[in-house]
């Protein structure tokens, strides 16, 4: 134990937080520690405990009489499954927490290198403790739980756009490149044993286990690279080179590794065998797509419907994705490219059928489980290094390693060799060393090397004690050095900005104008093919997968909607329209590109500060209108059906509103200037009050009186303690359109800033700000509806006197 | 057409070859193609090329079209477009969407990537002025959605709006509410698209690319 805080402890000397971080953390080894020798005894084997747990039970049954009703009683077998795993997920979380809590350190050293650490001292524990190290990478475990939300999280989010325009590059990677290393590395592996004396263990090893053991150990492993790429941030063509591959090379794998399985059990291997072996690679390869492009179709089709229960709607995305891993492996077909094609063919209509609110629990959920699996993959291999029975035979394992290294280098330079006569866009020699150097290999290799028959491959720990090794060496070495020589070579660099809605429209103008440019060559290319593809798309497809208008849709107005959408809920969040989210932090509004501004609206916004009554009776009435219509459109809140969302209603002209937002905003500014009275903040108290109160300015107690019949008008302004959170939440229950979750958070930003603003002038407040007040309320107001039903009819007249 | 026999010697393309960077394979397939849809004529016309049935469905077809005729497109400080344009200013125009190559030095990439944003931006400055005005705009957003089925104007107008809030928003941040954004002149068109690495993509894969066009140039020469 001593030995355990003392190797974490020097990197967050002198700090509060850290040290709280690794105090949790020791605590938790120490728990681990403890409890796990207990749980370890009849792990192995499950029938145990609820062998003993029964046994316990009917003892009482029997002495019925005699005894007294237990009050407490100690079952730990009872729950030691489910108990463990949940402690084993808390350290894998806790420990991921802890890293990003020292700065310094995670800066340094790639995350996974650190959990592998985590995992031997962990496994080192339980060997200290005497006790047995449960299989944790098994490979049932690894397969069927832990690697599919990774490999799905990837296929889900995977930048369809690049991955395809360079599905040939990444192919030839993929499938030669791990031919290559394969065979490469085998050969050369059992040349070396060849020329080894006679008496030694490695002369014996034939030529087929050699050609195993290098088709495990060429593949680049999606784990090890998505957690050494994403610290990293390389350019997405680069990224989508070295993960595509790794992702895609799992067929070459499978079939090798089944392939050459089997000829060592026979022994032999003949021209047929080498064809068929062909053939199955096409049939694992393609059959793991198709299999996964089928509950891919069935997912979007499931969707179609799911509008009246959203609540399950995020399920289908997992639940058909891991019925298609498990499909595909069933057969023994490519389970990760099943996954990868189910997750990328329902996406697209996924996100046309679901809601917004869907989408994000999606997105949560994946990197949620992911990330988890991820750090539990390498907490497991380390203690698994620490476990496993390992035979180190120095030559064997230096062999390995420099042979990985060389047949990486020399296959991708080769490749990249013939590919750049077809490329339009060249590979250049950095790229080239990025991409060798970036193939990592990971716990899928061990797990497929755990998966051997020790009867069949006596040599099974030197195998695995040669994989763990060349693991670690890519892992540490390769993945800590990979950042300072990106850097060094000033490789280039993700672009971080999100996608501008120019450069949308300029995406698919492009798009359109290579097709038609080729179309005039008269070469039927690339664009060509995809611009039949996507009207053919357009045509049959969506209009059977994805449900009402939204089929009809086009990209461009899908992500118009899409990034409405979030300005509007940064707004919303960031507090009623005066601060703009720093995405748009300029003043520039619609006025200013309007080419002709009609007179009346503006002479009228000038002739303001002079009569400010009027402009705001105005105003006043607006907002009352506003109101009522908010109210007849209110639902009530059920727990299986969530709150409609605005994302589906289409928000066709919410961005120019919000600028017509900041543009009041802005008029109520120089109003108040003329007013002689500061303005108020939106979110003083005052502009609560005045704002639940519309226009009177009543206080604390009448306001919440008046809540009976002003219900859910304005949900979200009114809070005035932390404590009151479910004030909000019961208005909501009775009226109000937005779910209690959204409410609560929009409180959240609300109540921060207006206990700081409470401070600063909380008494200063006077009747007179409520002059200004009611038509400031325009803005969260507006915004509340907006997000919860837009009605644009309803909007069109609203905004006529700001703006035409 | 008699003259048509003696352009297609070698040599008479050496100066098509050094002016546009294409080989002279890539200038001999554009030239079968320019010939079929002239139908051996020297000159091609608007009708030509809008009778290409590929083109029918392509929701740019009128802009294509026009910046094929555009005289901006010519490398040369001409204004106006060209009734109908003979073989050279067709390759002229073509010649914009050639790709990079792995020799091409970082200054030529700049002024490649200039070139082909010059391209699109003068395919949406239809008068010339040397800017994107809102009313150009809208008419873009407006001929790119044309083709997606019923699409209301308003959105079709939302959206330009919501880009051209975002190129004056980006380019000048400050405005006072009475200033008036005219129009995005080429930096700010070139800013807003810095993301998009125009120089590789957009390009076309011309038949016979993979001899680096501009190697084998000189190499025949």
């Amino acid at each position: 134990m001593p030995s355990g805080t003392g190797s974490l402890h020097p990197a967050g000397t002198g700090r509060r937080l850290p040290e709280r971080g690794l105090l949790l953390l020791v605590v938790l080894v120490l728990l681990e520690g403890s409890v796990l020798p207990l749980g370890a005894a009849g792990s192995p084997d499950v029938t145990p405990p609820e062998h003993g747990g029964g046994h316990k039970a009917s003892d009482p049954g029997h002495n019925f009489t005699k005894k007294a009703f237990p009050v407490l009683s100690l079952d730990y077998h009872h729950i030691q499954l489910p108990f463990e795993i949940a402690l084993w997920v808390l350290l894998a979380s806790l420990m991921k927490l802890g890293f990003h809590l020292i700065p310094r350190l995670s800066s340094i050293v790639p995350e996974s290198c650190l959990l592998i650490v985590v995992g031997l001292l962990v496994g080192g524990l339980i060997k200290l403790a005497g006790e047995e190290v449960p299989p944790l990478l098994d490979s049932k475990l690894f397969f069927l739980i832990l690697l599919p939300p990774i490999i799905l999280d990837a296929g889900y989010f995977l930048p369809i756009r690049p991955f395809m325009e360079n599905l040939g590059t990444i192919l030839m990677f993929a499938v030669v490149g791990t031919l290559w290393n394969a065979f490469f590395i085998g050969g050369l592996l059992y040349g070396v044993c060849q020329i080894q004396p006679e008496h030694s263990s490695l002369h014996a090893i034939e030529l087929l286990p050699c050609l195993l053991f290098g088709s495990i150990i060429s593949a680049v492993d999606p784990v090890a690279v998505l957690a050494v790429f994403e610290e990293i941030h390389i350019n997405e063509l680069l990224h989508i080179l070295v993960f595509g591959e790794s992702l895609l090379n799992d067929a070459v794998t499978v079939v090798l590794y089944h392939l050459f399985e089997e000829y060592t059990a026979a022994g032999t291997v003949t021209v047929v065998d080498c064809i068929l072996g062909m053939i199955s690679f096409l049939v694992v390869a393609l059959g793991g797509v198709l299999v996964g492009a089928i509950y891919g179709f069935l997912a979007a089709l499931t969707s179609r419907f799911t509008s009246h229960v959203r609540v399950i709607e995020p399920l289908f995305v997992f639940v058909y994705s891991y019925m298609a891993y498990l499909s595909a492996e069933m057969f023994h077909l490519s389970g990760i490219m099943a996954l990868i094609a189910c997750g990328a063919v329902m996406r697209p209509y996924m996100e046309a059928n679901i809601s917004h609110k869907s989408h994000t629990t999606i997105k949560y959920f994946l990197k949620m489980w992911s990330s988890v699996s991820e750090t539990l993959i390498f907490i497991f291999l380390g203690v698994a290094t620490v476990d496993g029975p390992h035979y180190w035979n120095w030559t064997f394992v230096t062999v390995t390693v420099v042979l990985c290294l060389v047949a990486r280098v020399i296959g991708v330079v080769g490749l990249t060799f013939i590919i750049n006569k077809f490329r339009i866009v060249k590979l250049t020699t950095k790229d080239q060393f990025i991409i060798a150097y970036g193939g990592l290999r990971g716990a899928i290799a061990f797990s497929l090397g755990f998966l051997l028959d020790s009867e069949l491959f006596p040599m099974r720990k030197m195998f695995l004690t040669a994989i763990i090794t060349v693991i670690f060496f890519t892992v540490f070495v390769q993945g800590m050095t990979i950042k300072p020589l990106v850097e060094l070579l000033a490789v280039k660099k993700k672009q971080e900005a999100k996608r501008t809605i120019n450069e949308e429209i300029h995406t698919q103008f492009l798009d359109h104008l290579l097709t038609g440019i080729e179309d005039i060559c008269g070469h039927y290319g690339h664009h060509h093919w995809k611009d039949k593809l996507n009207r053919f798309n357009k045509k049959y497809v969506k209009k059977f997968l994805i449900a009402g208008e939204r089929s009809k849709e086009p990209q461009l107005i899908a992500f118009y909607h899409k990034m409405e959408m979030k300005q509007a809920i940064e707004l919303v969040e960031s507090g009623g329209g005066v601060k703009m989210p720093a995405a748009v932090p300029s003043t520039v509004s619609m006025q200013n590109i309007q080419p002709k501004k009609p007179p009346a609206p503006k002479t009228g916004d000038r002739a303001m500060p002079a009569l400010p009554k009027g402009r705001e009776e105005e105003i006043r009435k607006i907002l009352r209108s506003n109101l009522q219509r908010t109210r007849q459109r209110l639902r009530s809140y059920n727990r299986h059906t969530l709150v409609i969302d605005p994302f589906e209603d289409g928000l066709s002209d919410l961005l120019i509103k919000k600028h017509k937002m900041i543009e009041l905003e802005k008029k109520i500014k120089q109003m108040n200037n003329y007013l002689t009275v500061p303005a108020a903040p939106p979110d003083s108290p005052t502009m609560c009050r005045a704002r639940l109160a519309s226009g009177r300015n009543t206080d604390f107690t009448p306001a919440q009186q008046q809540k009976g019949n002003r219900a859910g008008a304005d949900p979200q302004a009114y809070s005035m303690k932390p404590e009151s959170g479910s004030v909000p939440s019961i208005q909501v229950d009775l009226a109000s359109p937005q779910s209690p979750d959204s409410v609560n958070v929009m409180d959240e930003f609300r109540r921060a800033k207006r206990e700081e603003e409470d401070e600063e002038q909380g008494l200063m407040m006077k009747p007179p700000h409520g002059q200004s007040g009611p038509s400031k309320t325009g803005e969260p107001q507006k915004m509340t509806r907006c997000l919860s039903d837009p009605g644009p009819s309803a909007d069109e007249e609203e905004d006529e006197p700001f703006l035409p | 057409m008699g003259a048509s026999h003696t352009r297609t010697e070698p040599n008479e393309f050496q100066d098509l070859m050094d002016k546009t960077g294409f080989s002279v394979e890539q200038i001999k397939n554009l030239r079968k193609r320019f010939l079929q849809l002239s139908g051996n004529e020297e000159t091609i016309s608007r009708e030509n090329l809008d009778s290409i049935p590929a083109l029918a469905n392509n929701p740019l077809k009128k802009e294509i079209i026009n910046a094929i005729f555009d005289k901006r497109n010519q490398h040369e400080s001409e204004v106006g477009s060209f009734q109908e344009i003979g073989f050279e200013q067709f390759l002229m125009v073509m010649s914009h969407f050639r790709p990079p190559t792995l020799k091409t030095t970082p200054e030529e990439k700049e002024a490649l990537r200039k070139e082909k944003l010059r391209f699109l931006f003068n395919m949406h400055d239809t008068d010339n002025d040397g800017t994107i005005t809102l009313d150009e705009y809208r008419k873009v957003v407006e001929d790119l959605l044309s083709k997606s089925g019923a699409i209301e104007p308003a959105t079709a107008k939302g959206i330009a709006d919501a880009a051209m809030l975002e190129v004056a928003s980006t380019n000048v941040p400050h405005m006072a509410p009475d200033e008036f954004y005219e129009g995005i002149t080429f930096e700010h068109f070139e800013q807003i698209l810095k993301g998009l690495e125009m120089e590789t993509r957009m390009h076309i894969r011309f038949l016979d690319v993979g001899t680096a066009t501009m190697r084998c140039g000189r190499s025949t020469s």
